[in-house]
């Protein structure tokens, strides 16, 4: 498993497109926001919070597909689902190294980001607890839909319609602690559920993904 | 015994449903007539709201069956993952497109009701936002049953996402309430409250309701027969192929 991870690491860090290319986004997404709504110092730090997870969030989105398509496209998924590892260890392993090559980054790329959206200072450390233990369960969630959408050519689009809609939770808690942050607020409350729910998602979500990932490796 | 799994069977399923058909529109036709009309024509105007109260008797039946039939595609879903009946995977599968415009009229009729009691087209309530988020599975759902060529992985594949999708519409759902208070009334129909709604609007309501209903499953029956047809056609055509 352990072989299995470093693989998938450093795929990510040598081949190209993957590691960087999220990083970028999320760059040029918080950087498209200020052009929308203008360059108002205190409008910005009231929207910079849900702008950021936004941006982690689509970032995120971007990666996916490419969890299992490369794998699937020069058959190495077969390989791997014929080794020992169980399917649903295969996934989390999977969905760990999507985590630490694009969660990780965007957790740590965030406060930079931040500054240039004028965040209130308290606001800081509630938006990197908040990313870092919602990142967690959008790329397990990322993972069941990547698996379901493997075996379809051209399935990204598909991919965000079927996503998106399961990230709903995730981004209400996520975003909704970063906010009460940046507002000086409570912040247990939404961070409490957002662990519930990065809890029962990595719990519960790899066997889903095995599931469909057998259906398409039938 | 006649079990009910019998219905499992293709040729059975059409023979019966098409007895049934008939009866089962013709239902939904006089509870739609009867409870629209009573509703519109028959029934005085609420003394706050006018006569703009008589939209409920479209907005409430199409948000019970929305929700309903999501339902009813989950458990079809179950039987599909458990017994491997064809006929319950096209049954969900027929389902979907309903529920989808079920949810539509919800919302389209809410924001016309919306508009002149509370102000506004649209806010972001609880209610209206699951049901929203609920149209948006309601599309994926779809849009991956398009998408794959294969009848049977098709099948399992959505059957799957019907499954951890409504653990995520049921997550939303609560979520939406914790994170914006609303403009939307709370339940008002259920049957072991003091307040619910005057009985005046009450009974052409459930008439109504019944009405959806009867549409929903005559809807289903045809589509689910149309979706059995079109697959022995595709089967016949590949025989011919082959032969």
């Amino acid at each position: 498993m352990i072989a299995l991870l470093t693989r998938d690491l450093r795929l990510a860090l040598r081949a190209g497109g993957g590691f960087g290319l999220g990083l970028a986004f999320f760059l040029i997404v918080v950087v498209m926001v200020p052009f929308a709504v203008g360059p108002r110092a205190d409008l910005l730090s009231s929207i910079a919070a849900g702008v950021l997870w936004i941006g982690a969030l689509l970032a995120c989105l971007l990666s996916l597909d490419r969890i299992f398509a490369l794998d699937w496209e020069d058959g190495s998924l077969d390989l791997l689902a014929t080794s020992p590892i169980p399917l649903e260890g295969l996934v989390s392993i999977k969905a760990l190294a999507h985590w630490l090559t694009t969660g990780l980054p965007l957790v740590a790329a965030a406060p930079v980001l931040a500054v240039m959206l004028n965040l209130p200072p308290q606001g800081f450390m509630p938006l990197i607890i908040s990313l870092l233990l919602g990142t967690p369960a959008l790329s397990v969630i990322g993972t069941f839909g990547a698996a379901l959408t493997v075996g379809i050519k051209r399935g990204g689009l598909l991919l965000s319609l079927l996503v998106l809609p399961l990230y709903v939770p995730t981004l209400i808690f996520g975003a909704e602690a970063a906010r009460r942050g940046a507002d000086g607020l409570d912040i247990t409350t939404p961070l409490a559920f957002l662990a519930g729910i990065t809890c029962g998602t990595i719990a519960l979500l790899p066997f889903a993904s095995a599931a469909v990932l057998r259906i398409n490796l039938r | 015994m006649a079990s009910l799994w019998e219905y499992a069977n293709p040729k059975k399923f059409i023979a019966t449903s098409d007895r049934v058909l008939p009866y089962l529109g013709g239902l939904a036709l006089v509870c739609l007539v009867v409870g629209l009309s009573w509703g519109f024509w028959f029934t005085p105007e609420d003394f706050r709201q006018g006569h703009s109260v008589k939209i409920i008797y479209l907005h409430v039946p199409s948000a019970f069956m929305a929700i309903n039939v999501w339902i009813m595609m989950l458990v079809a879903s179950l039987i599909w993952i458990v017994r491997r009946h064809h006929v319950s995977a096209l049954a969900a599968r027929a389902a979907a497109p309903v529920g989808a415009v079920m949810t539509v009229i919800a919302l389209a009729t809410g924001a016309i009701w919306g508009q002149p009691i509370w102000g506004t087209w649209w806010v972001w309530d609880p209610r209206l936002t699951s049901f929203l988020i609920l149209f948006l599975f309601y599309l994926g759902y779809m849009a991956l049953w398009a998408a794959i060529e294969d009848d049977d992985t098709a099948a399992d594949l959505t059957a799957v996402l019907c499954l951890v999708g409504s653990v995520f519409a049921l997550l939303s759902r609560y979520a939406v309430i914790f994170w914006n208070q609303g403009l939307h009334q709370g339940a008002s129909l259920s049957l072991d409250k003091e307040e619910n709604v005057a009985d005046v609007f009450y009974f052409p309501l459930l008439v109504c309701i019944a009405g959806f209903v009867f549409l929903f499953l005559t809807l289903v029956l045809l589509r689910t027969q149309t979706e059995i047809r079109a697959r022995r056609m595709r089967a016949l055509q590949a025989r011919e192929r082959l032969g």
